[in-house]
């Protein structure tokens, strides 16, 4: 596991994932996958679901991978990263693997909407059958590239194209899916929350570098603002995410084994939902008299999943 | 059979199965032309962000939140002999202007601001505020 304990030394580290690809400026994406791929010394292969990130990252001749990279549907990158990994496995025991005194991990990146809707079976088959690999869902709660419409990611009262605001409706109905729960009750032996930017670099890069050396399947749920479709100035973006730390609206924890809960860090102050709600373009709507009950409802909702959090964490279970 | 060092040089010599090692020294990075860091996004760019060393204190919060890996970083040695990151400078075929970097700078007097594309370096430097602009 590659020791990262500061940032003037981390930052030596050559940059795996090159600029010059086509997300939008600001995109929070970017600096996820950066933090992730920077985060190991190992030779690593990746896996990318459609989605911005495969798209952009990828535009023919051009490619920002400085590591072996697999193009893969939008629903298969888990199974596509078992794939590759059963392959080496394989290789390597019959003694054909090309550099077989180097450690190879696996990683797949999905967006939400490749991971909490339409990838989920080949992540869950996947881990299932207990590749060794990381999984890292960029959740912007929408289907991005393809003009931002809702997901079972999307919080509710989003707006979003097939959510949308208007006379009869206050956007997202349905609550977000807690695809981070339901990976741990596959049993994975890791998984995490993160958040991208200055406050929780080392955090998300602790937790990457944790999951990359731990054997088996882990996964690692990484709020990734969008700063076209969450309508929010590009400079923002590492205040948007901080943000959603400090209203609980996303918070930091990891499980480990199936089970063992504990909260990577705990806001001074928790701050009222409004803050972070109020800054987004997707959910100015919500600020009408009509609508403010459905703010008191989110806040509920944050109240009540932070308390549970908390007493999960203290029941040690 | 082909080698790695053949494989870093041209996709066509990857056999199935390979897995390439990732190119991670920078004396003998091996970029293909083909990769993106070789390409222009300049044209984004409405500001541009400028650099000043003298008032950075190399925390290095740009570098670690910059989406297209924008800062150009040189390994030094800090007085106890542990390596450390050095800022340098900015790319600008990489950057798109976001902004996201002036917004992380920490020093009381940024050492990152935004300033028109067109307008020189060297004059966004002589125009950078002083403590004296403030209030
Ligand atoms: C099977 C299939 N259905 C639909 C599409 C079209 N498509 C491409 S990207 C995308 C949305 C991706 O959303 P998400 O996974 O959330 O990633 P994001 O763009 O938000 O990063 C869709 C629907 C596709 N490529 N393949
Ligand atoms: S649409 Fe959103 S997620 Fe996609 S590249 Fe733009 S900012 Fe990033
Ligand atoms: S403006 Fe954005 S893209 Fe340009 S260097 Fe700063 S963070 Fe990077
Ligand atoms: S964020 Fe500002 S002070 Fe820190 S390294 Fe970058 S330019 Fe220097």
């Amino acid at each position: 596991m590659k020791k990262i304990t500061n940032l003037k030394e981390f930052a030596c580290t050559p940059d795996r994932f090159q600029g010059g690809h086509r997300l939008c400026p600001g995109c929070a994406h970017g600096m996820i996958v950066r933090e992730v791929v920077n985060a190991t010394d190992d030779d690593l292969v990746i896996s990318t679901a459609t989605g911005c990130l495969e798209v952009c990252s990828a535009i023919y001749p051009y490619t920002s991978w400085d590591v072996s990279w697999l193009h893969i549907g939008f629903e298969n990158a888990a199974a596509g990263i078992s794939g590759a990994e059963a392959m080496y496995k394989a290789l390597s025991r019959k003694n054909r693997s090309y550099n077989p005194d180097k450690n190879v991990k696996f990683v797949a990146f999905g967006g939400d909407g490749g991971t909490y809707d339409i990838g989920f079976q080949s992540l869950s088959g996947a881990t299932e059958r207990g590749h060794d690999f990381l999984y890292v869902c960029l959740d912007n709660e929408g289907y991005m590239n393809t003009g931002g419409q809702r997901s079972s990611s999307t919080p509710v009262g989003a707006h979003t194209t097939t959510s949308p605001r208007g006379r009869v409706s206050y956007g997202e109905k349905n609550r977000k899916k807690d695809l981070t729960m339901i990976m741990a009750a596959h049993g994975c032996p890791y998984v995490a929350t993160a958040v991208p930017g200055t406050k929780h670099w080392k955090d998300l890069a602790t937790k990457a570098a944790k999951a990359i050396s731990t054997v088996g399947p882990t996964f690692i749920n990484a709020l990734s603002p969008c700063t076209t479709e969450w309508k929010f100035k590009p400079e923002d973006t590492t205040e948007i995410a901080d943000l959603a730390v400090e209203t609980c609206m996303f918070p930091l924890y990891e499980i480990e084994d199936g089970h063992k809960l504990t909260i990577t860090y705990r806001p001074k102050q928790k701050i009222p939902v409004e803050e972070y709600l109020g800054r987004q373009g997707r959910f100015a709507h919500l600020f009408k008299p009509e609508n403010k009950w459905v703010i008191e409802e989110i806040q509920k909702q944050i109240d009540e999943y932070w308390e549970y959090l908390q007493r999960r964490e203290e029941a040690g279970v | 059979m082909a080698t790695p060092k053949d494989m870093m040089t041209t996709w066509d010599k990857i056999q199935p199965g390979a897995v390439l090692p990732s190119f991670e020294d920078p004396e003998h990075k091996v970029r293909s032309k083909f990769n993106s860091f070789n390409y222009k996004v300049a044209d984004w760019r409405v500001e541009k962000p400028v650099f000043n060393r003298d008032l950075c204190i190399d925390c290095d919060f740009c570098w670690v939140s910059c989406p297209d890996s924008c800062f150009i970083v040189e390994e030094v040695e800090n007085k106890r002999g542990k390596k450390q990151a050095k800022i340098v400078g900015i790319n600008y075929n990489l950057c798109k202007g976001c902004g996201v970097c002036v917004d992380v700078c920490p020093t009381p007097i940024k050492s990152l601001l935004m300033f028109p594309e067109f307008m020189d370096n060297e004059e966004a430097l002589k125009q950078w505020p002083t403590k004296d602009d403030k209030k």
